[in-house]
């Protein structure tokens, strides 16, 4: 690339993590958690692209592609998590779901 | 600094800003609004790296499959006739304004681009579709690829099996 250095779409991308990281770790509502799980996965996919536009090759792409197939997979699943615990329990809330009972 | 570079900058300060209030929010319906513009951002900064197939990839899959789930489980969790007054209490107009103005930045900055540059070819490095493609199909992902799509049909079963009505109980 003749225009942006790679320390700064990384910077970009460690931002986004944080903030991802963040909202995982102070939000309580599920839906919350796996909205910063998604920021999270996106940040790591640009984090692969900006290397591969570094070395101008696709395999930083190509890793995105996984990345995305992956957080579809996740997404798909954790939802469904979402709909048993409000039907379940009544709540959101991801405290309310620490007991493991079968 | 040239055309690129500038969206790229412009269109991450976006996104940053959108993701942080995006976290931010009480409601999940503004968390959501604001999340699509920060995903939508992130496509803009992916383009101006040039990496126009994985941005289009990120618009249709992030911002649009991902994000249609996330709206029909909100849907699907507030049944009973209070659903719409609680709608309209959603999206009030004054909720509009932060999206709004975010993805005017965005729209700005994308008309600018194209017209001043005449496309993605302006960057330096430009992986297009057709490298990506013939990468991912060769034999050194060839595990990957599979491993992918088995990934996705346990994704499909295991979705299916956690949200039938009749194993619904906990």
């Amino acid at each position: 690339m003749d225009g942006v250095p790679m320390s700064n779409g990384l910077i970009v991308a460690g931002l986004l993590f944080s903030l991802g990281l963040i909202g995982v770790l102070v939000r309580r509502n599920v839906i919350f958690i796996l909205l910063s799980i998604e920021v999270m996965l996106n940040a790591a996919g640009l984090a692969f692209v900006v290397a591969g536009s570094r070395w101008g090759q696709a395999d930083g792409q190509i890793v995105f592609l996984f990345i995305l197939a992956m957080a579809a997979a996740e997404v798909a699943v954790g939802l469904a998590l979402v709909l048993r615990l409000n039907d379940g329990l009544g709540t959101l809330d991801a405290d309310a779901a620490s007991a493991l009972r079968g | 600094m040239s055309a690129m570079t500038t969206t790229f900058y412009v269109a991450s300060l976006v996104a940053l800003v959108a993701t942080a209030l995006a976290i931010a929010q009480k409601n999940v319906v503004h968390g959501l609004l604001y999340l699509i513009v920060s995903l939508l951002a992130v496509a803009l900064a992916l383009f101006a790296l040039g990496a126009p197939f994985v941005a289009a990839l990120e618009v249709i899959v992030y911002a649009g499959a991902i994000m249609v789930l996330f709206v029909f489980v909100i849907m699907l969790l507030n049944r009973g006739p209070q659903t719409v007054a609680e709608e309209r209490s959603w999206l009030t107009p004054r909720m509009w304004v932060g999206p709004i103005v975010l993805t005017i930045v965005l729209a700005a900055e994308l008309v600018y681009t194209v017209t001043r540059t005449g496309g993605p070819a302006a960057g330096a490095a430009i992986v297009d579709a057709r490298q990506v493609g013939t990468a991912l199909f060769d034999v050194r992902y060839a595990i990957g690829v599979e491993l992918a799509s088995m990934l996705l049909l346990a994704g499909l079963v295991g979705a299916y099996h956690l949200g039938r009505r009749g194993t619904r109980r906990m």
